[in-house]
């Protein structure tokens, strides 16, 4: 039951702002300090869940495959490998490692 | 562009199914909120368990992000106000980048029309075929499929991480992220984890105001930064980074795979 409420406060929240640029007056959101914490926002959100994702398991750290896999994902992305390759080389390098250490 | 998205789609589903929400839950999320990122963060948040209303919280902040793609489009696209709520659906980061490509408001419409439409039916089938994959290859941890989540993260993270703000705020989110976890209820050190946006912001501000006192704005550089009224020669760089940043959010490049 909880999923379905995390979906349906998900679901209003994500239409709701996609609706208001459609529909407020420019100059509200036009304001600078406005612009540049929109664009901070994700890049904040995305490093942190990229971090969590990779090296949270429950409440506490661990070093295991899955850091090997984004590492080699980020890898890819330095060489600039298309999006494609890079979760394909994440998926990829985190089955190999944890096949060899069983 | 399709291909990305159908991977995004997929490995969505796959990551989805892994998190344990069932087909219909899954396919619900892809078919109403039809944005990537969000997906994934409330997905991966109800994983680690947290509270439908954190993990919710996350999804809707990454989410902001549209409402200023909206706020371009709505001046390009110039739609009727009845069309409006139908058309904000589609409000993504590819719709953005190629109706923001067009030469003119008609090709714009087509542009956002044809996109839209494709990649609505591409990422919703693509999100039901990894469900099903899911179910069907059981342990999805032993593929390692449980780094397509933050492998997707990374890589719209990385075109975003321009200028030494940037870096910045990423590096002080980790720290907040990672930091906080063993301390506070799981889908809390995320939204903690947002406050770097505007505490690296203030601090630039602050450091900004205290070397460059005597702001003499030249240059269209200096009109766009507004809290650091930077006019010193060695900061002019900088500030032209700074105004970069103040431009986003800007429709990712269409090659990039965004959002989906």
């Amino acid at each position: 039951m909880s999923i379905w409420i995390a979906i349906g406060v998900t679901v209003v929240g994500c239409y709701a702002v996609k609706l208001a640029g459609l529909l407020v007056p420019a100059g509200v959101l036009e304001r600078p300090l406005v612009r540049r914490l929109a664009a901070l926002l994700p890049v904040a959100l995305l490093a942190a869940l990229t971090a969590q994702q990779t090296f949270a398991d429950g409440q506490s750290l661990v070093l295991d495959a899955r850091a090997a896999g984004v590492g080699a994902a980020a890898v890819a992305l330095v060489l600039r490998a298309p999006f494609l390759v890079v979760v394909a080389v994440a998926v990829a390098v985190t089955a190999g490692v944890r096949a060899l250490s069983g | 562009m399709g291909i990305a998205v159908g991977l995004s789609g997929f490995a969505f589903g796959v990551t989805s199914a892994g998190s344990g929400l069932t087909l219909l839950q899954t396919c619900a999320l892809s078919l109403l909120v039809f944005t990537g990122a969000s997906q994934f963060a409330l997905v991966g948040a109800l994983a680690a368990g947290g509270g439908p209303f954190t993990a919710a919280a996350g999804a809707f902040f990454l989410g902001v992000r549209n409402a200023f793609y909206g706020l371009r489009l709505s001046q390009l696209l110039a739609l009727p106000r009845a069309l409006r709520p139908l058309a904000a659906h589609w409000v993504i980061d590819e719709t953005t980048a190629v109706s923001l490509a067009q030469p003119t408001r008609r090709t714009a419409r087509i542009g956002f029309l044809v996109t839209g439409l494709s990649l609505y039916l591409l990422w919703n089938l693509t999100t039901l075929l990894g469900a099903l994959g899911a179910e069907a290859i059981g342990d999805t941890e032993a593929w390692g499929l449980d780094a397509a989540g933050p492998a997707v993260f990374l890589a719209l993270l990385a075109p975003m991480l321009r200028n030494t703000t940037e870096r910045a705020v990423a590096a002080l989110a980790v720290l907040l992220g990672l930091g906080l976890l063993p301390v506070l209820p799981a889908g809390v050190p995320v939204l903690v984890s947002a406050l770097a946006a505007p505490v690296v912001l203030w601090a630039r501000g602050r450091r900004d105001g205290a070397s460059g006192s005597s702001g003499t704005s030249s240059g269209p550089e200096a009109s766009a930064s507004e809290t650091s009224a930077t006019g010193e020669a060695s900061e002019a760089a900088e500030a032209a980074e700074v105004s970069e940043a103040a431009e986003a959010p800007r429709a990712p490049r269409t090659s990039e795979g965004g959002d989906r």
